[in-house]
């Protein structure tokens, strides 16, 4: 059985006070806040451990270098990854889809090549891709959203083709909630000959991963989405084809050999952490997969899936309120907006009853123009929200609207 | 505290903005784009000689940034170029706490978002909006 107040024991940040209110988190598609035991793994490693990784012949160099390299295999088994080769560590989604677009894109795309993407891409799986573009002259396609906040597949159908070098898609929504079919993208991708990249921001934290299973060729994903600390992330990709990619970053440890004319690179993953790596921030996000790993994903689901249920159920009451994306299937996170009142107005007055939400585009400026607005409002959920916390939600949009009505 | 931010003058510059809409054939048509949520703005101004004989705005944005600039044609108008420069860097002094606010003026209304720094660029877009017009005019 699922305990969340024990869940929620284990998170120091989630007593605090805003005012005179109990905080009521609910910016967690934003960035999670973090439990105790990752608080601990951090302050264990710079108290204990702390040395350069890799190159150092001495105790603690080599404690942090079995930490770090704890981590990798960590985060590799928590997404499925056979191969720990492929894990490399990055600062976050970002810029694990730029290494990509970089790397990848200006070594394989040329004139007349075409990426597929989506109308409901974040910036960080859109805007690299336009840079990639530019320097190669490849083409940027799109796959359509449709009104239900599902992506068009028979469009996707059409779109990719004998032209498509990949494929790149969202995997759950970060403002509809949507859980997209990206495992019928990869087929798609790969009897085009294509590769598949999924971004993973809003999947790895809430659905049980398995990258096999999806059969993506790259993965991203950011650790403090998942209870993680900021500033490390996850490209999990196929070994075969980052052997095949020039280097992203160059510098330190990502060589094998350097002449002052030209160098060689060192192996996988190596050859892509270049300089020294946010270790304690691995170590950290280690500490968060060990965390999740013991709840099980499978049970932090369902808590999320019923949470979110309620909190549809729950905002849908309110009387003239917009909820976008679909009813069912959807990760724990609701945007939405009400009549006569704009989104930052919305979270600022709920941020006078406590309620941390967040509002704005969410970095998906052509997709609030696909859904007719500029800005959402949008509560996101995770492992630790209750429904109690979501009727702090929903009474508070009521005396938001109220407020606002009044001044008619 | 709700009622601090958002008191009766902001609500009914944000439920009955005023001159709201466009001018046509103006001297300054300036668009502005709020980047972290974003809003916009258009503020249009015409010019008989050196005053500003009228000014409007368009688009859509929070309560704070509407009735902002709906303050802010108010403001405006009927004053000199100069006039006009000095009253813009005077409020965004104002929202950085390094003006007093007058106190007789709507603008008053506006002093509780200083507090609220996430929320200075909203009322300031329109602000910003007239006074880069304006610089391109001189540019032109």
């Amino acid at each position: 059985m699922y305990d969340v107040e024990k869940v929620r024991a284990d998170f120091p940040i989630l007593e605090r006070m805003v005012g005179d209110k109990k905080l009521v988190y609910l910016d967690n598609a934003a960035t999670s806040q973090k439990p105790r035991q990752v608080l601990e793994a951090l302050n264990e490693y710079y108290t204990e451990h702390n040395a350069n990784i890799h190159r150092g012949t001495h105790r603690l160099a080599e404690e942090a270098t079995a930490a770090y390299e704890g981590a990798r295999e960590k985060v590799a088994r928590f997404l499925g990854a056979p191969d720990f080769r492929g894990l490399i560590f990055t600062r976050g989604t970002t810029e694990s889809i730029n290494l990509v677009a970089y790397a990848w894109g200006r070594k394989n795309l040329r004139e007349g090549d075409e990426v597929v993407l989506t109308e409901a891409e974040h910036h960080s799986n859109l805007v690299p891709w336009q840079l990639a573009a530019r320097a190669t002259g490849a083409k940027l396609r799109f796959v359509p959203v449709r009104e239900d906040g599902a992506l068009d597949m028979e469009a996707a159908e059409r779109l990719i083709g004998s032209r498509t070098k990949l494929v790149g898609c969202i995997h759950a929504s970060n403002v509809l909630g949507t859980i997209n079919p990206v495992e019928r993208l990869a087929e798609l991708a790969h009897e085009a000959g294509a590769l598949m990249l999924v971004d993973g921001a809003q999947s790895a934290p809430h659905l049980p991963m398995n990258v096999e299973e999806l059969g993506c060729d790259f993965f991203a994903c950011s650790g403090h989405k998942m209870l993680g600390p900021t500033g490390v992330g996850v490209l999990c990709g196929r070994p075969e084809i980052l052997e095949e990619m020039d280097p992203f970053l160059g510098g330190g440890e990502m060589i094998r050999e350097v002449h002052l004319d030209h160098s060689t690179w060192n192996d996988l993953p190596y050859k892509f952490e270049a300089g020294t790596m946010n270790i304690a921030q691995a170590v950290g996000l280690g500490a968060a997969v060990d965390y999740l790993n013991e709840l099980g994903m499978e049970n932090v689901r369902e808590h999320e899936r019923r949470l979110g249920k309620y909190a549809y159920r729950r905002l849908s009451e309110i009387e003239g309120i917009t909820i976008y994306g679909p009813k069912e299937d959807r990760t724990g996170l609701i945007s939405f907006a009400l009549p006569d009142v704009h989104p930052h107005d919305i979270s600022q007055l709920l941020d006078e009853e406590g309620i941390a939400i967040r509002s704005g585009h969410h970095c998906t400026q052509p997709l609030m123009r696909r859904l007719g607005t500029v800005a959402t409002a949008r509560a996101s959920f995770y492992l630790y929200n209750t429904e109690e916390e979501v009727d702090r939600l929903a009474d508070a949009l009521v005396r938001v609207r109220e407020f606002f009505g009044a001044f008619a | 505290m709700m009622r601090e931010l958002y008191t009766q003058i902001i609500m009914d510059h944000y439920k009955r903005p005023r001159n709201q809409g466009e001018i046509e054939g103006p001297d300054i048509e300036e668009h502005l784009l709020n980047p972290l949520c974003g809003d916009e703005i258009t503020v249009y101004a015409v010019f008989d000689g050196d005053r500003v004989s009228d000014v409007k705005f368009t688009g859509r944005g929070c309560s704070i940034s509407q009735a902002s600039a709906s303050m802010m044609t108010e403001r405006l108008k009927g004053t000199s170029r100069e006039e006009a420069e000095k009253e813009i860097k005077g409020f965004k002094a104002m929202m950085v706490g390094e003006m007093e606010f007058p106190e007789t003026d709507d603008l008053a209304a506006l002093k509780g978002v200083v507090q609220y720094p996430s929320r200075i660029k909203c009322a300031t877009l329109s602000w910003t909006a007239f006074q880069n017009g304006m610089n391109e005019e001189d540019g032109s």
